[in-house]
């Protein structure tokens, strides 16, 4: 192996280079601009994860490291429970922002590492191998060019990743290998990385929601604390072509509407287009009519369904990634429709909300299978209605009840380790969720306990398959694989380091009905997620720092004002006579973070 | 639109009813008993004349329980048109913040865009004399309010009067002596002390100017000159303004200040950012080689040490044209006088498809690019830029004061700002009122050019809020002021306009409007460069591909460092970065407000945060009898921020309760993926996808 000079001198000084400091490694992926402290990569580095033992290497990958300096240095850090599984050095990764860079690409059984020392900072690249859909090969041993043998990748992060190999290096087909073995474990009887992952973190997140205590009936998603209106969730009732009743069903409606003292009416949504819904009745499953539901009224949201939303996602990842066309973006985004389906989606959850907050009316929701747009629509309108979800751990319950609980199928709808990325089965159902609750975060800066850092790592940790969270398609799957005592959930990642993810500037105002304006004049795209790896657009937190700032200023100032106090009090009792004691005078600026 | 019916829906609905039938005959006259109670008594300005006025006039109002009307007095003066009727305001309404010059219900005349009449359910716009009278007025206002007034139970004297009044005030051309502004000093001469003492530079002195050169160290080489003291030069150019050290001073006389290069701001490194009004085109040859000569001369002075390199940039001709700009901001405006909620919910299908059609946007993006260019070369290329325009006033104003806004932390100030305003755009002899049209005297003039320039400001206040002292309100607010003939400011073309009508013999001058006003459209682009100095001037050109790169890298580089809230600003301008200023466009629509959010929502957390820091800092201060101290009370500015909404602080709360807004259209057509919409979500095998 051929040294360079310039490697030898970058190797005699290990000890600055290595371990990377947090700091450095979570503004340096992906994303080459200093100030993007936001864009942390999915994975999460507590400083005793960095450590990359020797123990971690196979034996022939030792020799590789031993010889290459400059290859330790562009080495991963490791989480507990993490391992090396593949090596190249001299490989290329094709940055469309910054140009193509050489360095060493590595792959463990939990990521995709990418780092040059070419530049300073140097640059990396980390990835999750969950973020995965696909990976193809580009170039034959006979191609001509430069950079053009190597592997694409495309990810489900709204990115492609694109390596170019050295043809006579013979380093792509391990590569290959290794990640369509370990980014598709399902496909290759291997387990996901989260049954591997050994972090142990203060607060246990599997705690944080007990079913018991959330609900009080099978379906029952959220009861209104003045009116005991009710939000109720079921798939589509067995109607059927002939009209056939179920008497079951009927009944259930009937209990819902006596358990409301204030209306006897009910309002059922049905999430469809009222055309799907016909279409469906001819084949068994279908929609309510009306006269055998008596005071029930039935309403169509017209929202799409999982295939038009992940044709749009496609549509909108070409627009988007890698470069955005300046003079024709507002036409181009309108043409993907994705804004337009949040706006539907957010009208049929105020249409729901308002039901219940002024019409003192429960209602029904459903949609054809009753666990992608009802949980859209039901999760929304308690996020309108109701504060405590704002919180953070009020957020964390909610995705808990409405989409774990009830069922959401994200085995299905994400494809964890599944390497059939055609499948007609995946949509971004849940991606759409966060996108509406982001959009409401735009509208009530201030209503949320929780920033944008906080969506975007339930995003990036929706497909890293470094927690429990999202694995499985349902309660029982779940039961079975023993995910709560096998891995580790997100919460409690989120949890132990709340202060990463707190907004600044959340007045708590946990009564107040919250009524994003669902019109395109207000609907944004989120380009802190959707165009985060262009280092070109701007990131939002150095402004919320500055808050912080006040905030720091206004805790150090009240605690100065309380010793003061408490200094007085205790002079002015020395001195007796005075009745005012601490309790008294206590300051009443409440302190809100 | 109203053709279609009011609250026509997206077809598939029955049309709501419109908002007349809401309100019938008897109930009118129970009414109007009611405000024969509790009028509302008209407030006149100093030399404010009432001019005509009808009764029993509806204001329509569209709220949560559809569309209504309040019965009052619509009246005209020569400062405003105003409704004076019983609004059904809250306890808890009751704006805290309120325009002290403008009302809810006011509209100045020369705020007023275009007047429609409804004629059997048919909008119509209306000017000079009419035959018929309409039943319903609708009045869109360059703010981008709508009102929408009912006159069908109004007597029919009444409305000739009114309508025709109001036609005749604000749309037929008016004399400079006539704008309202002086009678209104006249009669205020008396009762004012001299004014506030300014921290705005004014630049009507040559001790301003010193100043200036001597704050951005320009004094060493460029000088400032009274040349034009009296305007005995040029009633185009200021009194005072500054020129290179080594440019004779008889230079400046020979062509009415054409063809001088006259300094604006200089750079840190010493480089200096200039404009020049170009010579209008010439037919005649001797004239063109005299003229030809003269510049030759002028550029020899200014090429040589110790000037550096110089850089010239054509507006005229090689960037946007200002009827480019017109025919954008047209489009653009009419995306916000929205008349209805179904106009509303319509649009709100296609908007961005909309929004791009009007160019407006991109239009920003243009110069806000520009200005980093010229930034590029000042900053990097350690050139002098020179810009040149036909008559140095229009696009000149705006990529100059972008430059220094940009460029110069003090531009950032508020008081920084106005001096900015003050020297680019005032002594700059920006044609504000062509440009607005305040006389009504040529609708061709009539180009939002101020206003594009605060729109580019506000894309760089929303993207840097903390690099500046004043927030997007005072940008919304200040674009307001151009069409309050109160302040002086915003309602001449010139100095020497403003001079020869304020200071001197006020109101008895008889006066030619068209005097100092360009006597040339700017339709015809000046080919001034190509003709004269040909060759030789696309040598100091940039060929653009390379002018392409240094920007990028330029451009590229500033954005992957720290933002220096103090130092260079360079705004972001890919295509999502650049947004609708929402705050001066939606204010007005109900339909778009959003009740306890919006910016607002973080202003008031903010302003709330301040206060605490503030009053603890005195509890710390007044330590010694810290124990007597009141608790800390009243801590928000702001009483109720629940119901503070987007609209704030110019609307009321359109929608008392708080019932959402629903969007009243459903789909639009899918196109191509109509196959995919019609699938389940379940059970489909769509193989290859």
């Amino acid at each position: 192996m051929e040294k360079s000079s310039s490697c030898e001198s970058l190797g005699s000084q290990p000890a600055a280079a290595r371990p990377p400091s947090v700091d450095s490694l979570s503004s340096a992926s992906t994303s080459h601009s200093d100030h993007s402290a936001h864009i942390k990569s999915a994975s999460v580095i507590s400083s005793d994860s960095i450590s990359t033992s020797a123990d971690n290497f196979s034996p022939d990958l030792r020799v590789l490291r031993e010889t290459n300096k400059l290859a330790e240095m562009e080495e991963p850090p490791l989480l507990p429970g993490e391992n090396i599984k593949d090596m190249a050095k001299d490989v290329t990764y094709i940055c469309p922002f910054t140009g193509a860079v050489r360095g060493t690409l590595t792959v463990t059984n939990y990521r995709l590492y990418f780092k040059s020392m070419e530049r300073d900072p140097p640059f990396v690249l980390d990835a999750s191998l969950g973020v995965i859909s696909r990976v193809e090969k580009i170039g034959g041993a006979s191609s001509r060019g430069e950079n053009s043998y190597g592997l694409e990748t495309v990810c489900k992060d709204i990115r492609n990743l694109r390596f170019a190999h050295k043809p006579e290096g013979r380093t792509r087909r391990s590569i290959f290998e290794n990640l369509m073995k370990y980014a598709f474990p399902v496909s290759n009887n291997l387990p996901l990385f989260a049954f591997e992952y050994k972090e142990v973190f203060s607060e246990n997140g599997w705690k944080l929601y007990d079913p018991l205590l959330e609900y009080r009936r099978q379906v029952l998603s959220w009861i209104h604390p003045e009116s005991q209106a009710t939000i109720t969730r079921c798939s589509q009732p067995m109607v059927g072509v002939s009209g056939k009743r179920s008497k079951e069903d009927e009944k259930y409606l009937q209990a819902i509407m006596d358990s409301n003292a204030q209306s006897h009416k009910i309002f059922i949504f049905d999430a469809r287009p009222s055309v799907n819904a016909v279409a469906n009745k001819a084949k068994g499953g279908g929609y309510e009519s009306e006269d055998a539901y008596q005071n029930a009224e039935l309403v169509f949201l017209d929202i799409h369904n999982i295939h038009v939303m992940r044709e749009s996602l496609r549509k909108l990842k070409e627009i988007v990634y890698p470069n955005i066309e300046e003079t024709h973006w507002l036409s181009n985004l309108e043409s993907t429709h994705w804004l337009e389906h949040i706006k539907l989606i957010l009208a049929g959850a105020l249409r729901i909300a308002d039901k219940v907050e002024s019409g003192k009316t429960s209602v029904v929701v459903h949609c054809s299978d009753g666990w992608d747009r009802t949980a859209q629509l039901t999760s929304l309108a308690m996020l309108m209605l109701d504060g405590y979800y704002r919180t953070i751990r009020g957020f964390e319950i909610l995705v808990e009840k409405e989409w774990l609980s009830f069922g959401h199928r994200f085995q299905l709808r994400i494809g964890h380790g599944d390497k059939n990325h055609a499948d007609a089965d995946r949509s971004p159902v849940f991606l759409q969720f966060i996108d509406c609750v982001w959009q409401m975060t735009r509208q009530f800066p201030t209503a949320f306990e929780f920033n944008e850092y906080f969506l975007i790592t339930i995003l990036d940790h929706l497909y890293s398959c470094l927690f429990g969270t999202f694995l499985c398609s349902s309660e029982q799957q779940r039961g079975k694989e023993n995910l709560l005592k096998r891995t580790v959930s997100l919460w409690s990642y989120i949890n132990s380091q709340l202060e990463d993810f707190t907004n600044p500037l959340y007045v708590s105002y946990s009564n107040h009905v919250l009524y994003p304006v669902a019109s395109m004049r207000h609907l944004e795209l989120w380009v802190g997620y959707y165009i985060r790896w262009n280092p070109r657009m701007k990131p939002q937190e150095p402004i919320h720092s500055r808050y912080k700032e006040l905030l720091a200023k206004r805790a150090e100032l009240q605690k100065k004002v309380e010793e003061l106090q408490r200094e007085i009090s205790s002079r002015s009792s020395s001195s007796s006579e005075r009745a005012g004691s601490p309790a008294q005078c206590a300051t009443p600026v409440q302190t809100v973070v | 639109m109203l053709g279609k019916g009011v609250g026509g829906g997206g077809g598939s609905k029955a049309p709501k009813p419109s908002f007349v039938s809401y309100v019938r005959p008897e109930e009118i006259h129970t009414n109007e008993k009611e405000v024969a109670e509790k009028e509302v008594t008209l407030h006149l300005l100093p030399g404010e004349q009432l001019l005509c006025e009808a009764s029993t006039v509806l204001k329509c109002i569209q709220d949560d329980s559809g569309q209504h009307g309040i019965c009052g007095k619509l009246v005209c003066t020569d400062f405003k048109i105003a409704f004076l009727g019983e609004e059904s305001t809250l306890d808890d309404n009751e704006p805290q913040f309120k325009n002290k010059l403008i009302g809810e219900n006011d509209i100045t005349l020369h705020c007023v865009d275009q007047i429609y009449g409804v004629f059997d359910e048919k909008k119509k716009p209306l000017f000079g004399q009419l035959k018929k009278y309409p039943e319903k007025l609708i009045i869109h206002c360059k703010d981008l309010r709508v009102f929408h007034f009912c006159l069908r139970y109004t007597k029919e004297e009444e409305v000739k009067r009114i309508v025709s009044g109001i036609i005749h005030h604000t749309q037929a051309p008016k004399l400079l002596k006539r704008l309202f502004l002086f009678s209104y000093a006249t009669a205020k001469q008396n009762s004012t002390a001299t004014g506030p003492t300014h921290q705005t530079v004014m630049f009507d002195t040559i001790k301003d100017w010193h100043w200036e050169l001597e704050r951005t160290k320009g004094n060493i080489k460029y000088k400032a000159v009274s040349a034009n003291e009296g305007y005995k030069v040029c009633e185009k150019l200021p009194a005072y303004f500054v020129v290179p050290v080594s440019l004779p001073e008889e230079d400046i006389s020979c062509f009415q200040g054409r063809g001088i290069p006259i300094w604006c701001w200089s750079c840190h490194n010493g480089c200096a950012l200039l404009k020049m009004s170009a010579f209008p085109k010439e037919q005649d040859e001797s004239n063109l080689q005299i003229q030809k000569a003269f510049l030759d001369g002028i550029y020899k002075t200014i090429h040589n040490p110790p000037y550096e390199t110089l850089k010239t940039e054509d507006l005229s001709n090689s960037f946007i044209s200002l009827q480019e700009i017109q025919t954008s901001y047209s489009k653009f405006k009419q995306l916000f006088l929205i008349d209805n909620s179904s106009e509303f919910w319509d649009t709100d299908v296609k908007w961005f498809s909309l929004l791009e059609s009007s160019n407006w946007l991109d239009i920003i993006r243009r110069c806000l690019k520009k200005a980093i260019e010229v930034i590029e070369c000042l900053e990097v290329q350690n050139t002098n830029v020179l810009l040149i325009e036909e008559n140095a006033s229009d696009l000149c104003c705006i990529i100059s004061s972008l430059v220094q806004v940009m460029m110069d932390p003090y531009c950032r100030t508020r008081f920084g700002f106005q001096s900015l305003i003050q020297k680019e755009w005032i002594m700059g002899g920006h044609c504000f009122l062509d440009r607005c049209n305040h006389l009504r005297q040529n609708d061709k003039e009539e180009v939002p050019v101020f206003l594009l320039f605060l729109d580019c400001v506000w894309q760089l206040v929303q993207q840097y809020p903390p690099a500046f002292e004043f927030t997007e309100t005072y940008l919304t607010v200040l674009s307001d002021s151009l069409y309050i003939p109160i302040f002086s400011t915003f309602f001449f073309n010139s100095p020497y306009q403003k001079d020869a009508n304020v200071h001197q013999r006020q109101l008895s001058l008889p006066l030619n409007p068209n005097k100092s006003s360009p006597k040339r459209g700017f339709f015809e682009t000046d080919h001034l460069i190509k003709n004269l100095l040909g060759k030789r001037i696309s040598k100091l050109i940039n060929s653009s591909d390379e002018l392409h790169d240094n920007f990028r890298e330029f451009y590229d580089s500033w954005h992957s460092k720290i933002v220096d809230y103090h130092g260079l600003l360079l705004p972001h301008i890919e295509g999502p970065e650049i947004k609708v200023w929402a705050q001066r466009c939606l204010r007005w629509i109900p339909e778009a407000q959003i009740l306890g959010g919006s910016p607002v929502a973080i202003m008031n957390k903010v302003l709330e945060m301040m206060e605490e820091v503030q009053s603890l800092q005195k509890k710390i201060d007044e330590k010694h009898n810290s124990l007597m101290a009141p608790p800390l009370d009243g801590l928000s500015l702001l009483r109720k921020p629940a119901r503070l909404s987007s609209l704030f602080p110019f609307a009321l709360l359109q929608r008392h309760s708080s019932k959402p807004v629903l969007p009243t259209n459903s789909w639009k057509t899918l196109g191509d993926e109509e196959d995919l919409a019609k699938q389940e979500d379940e059970f489909v095998d769509l193989g290859d996808v």
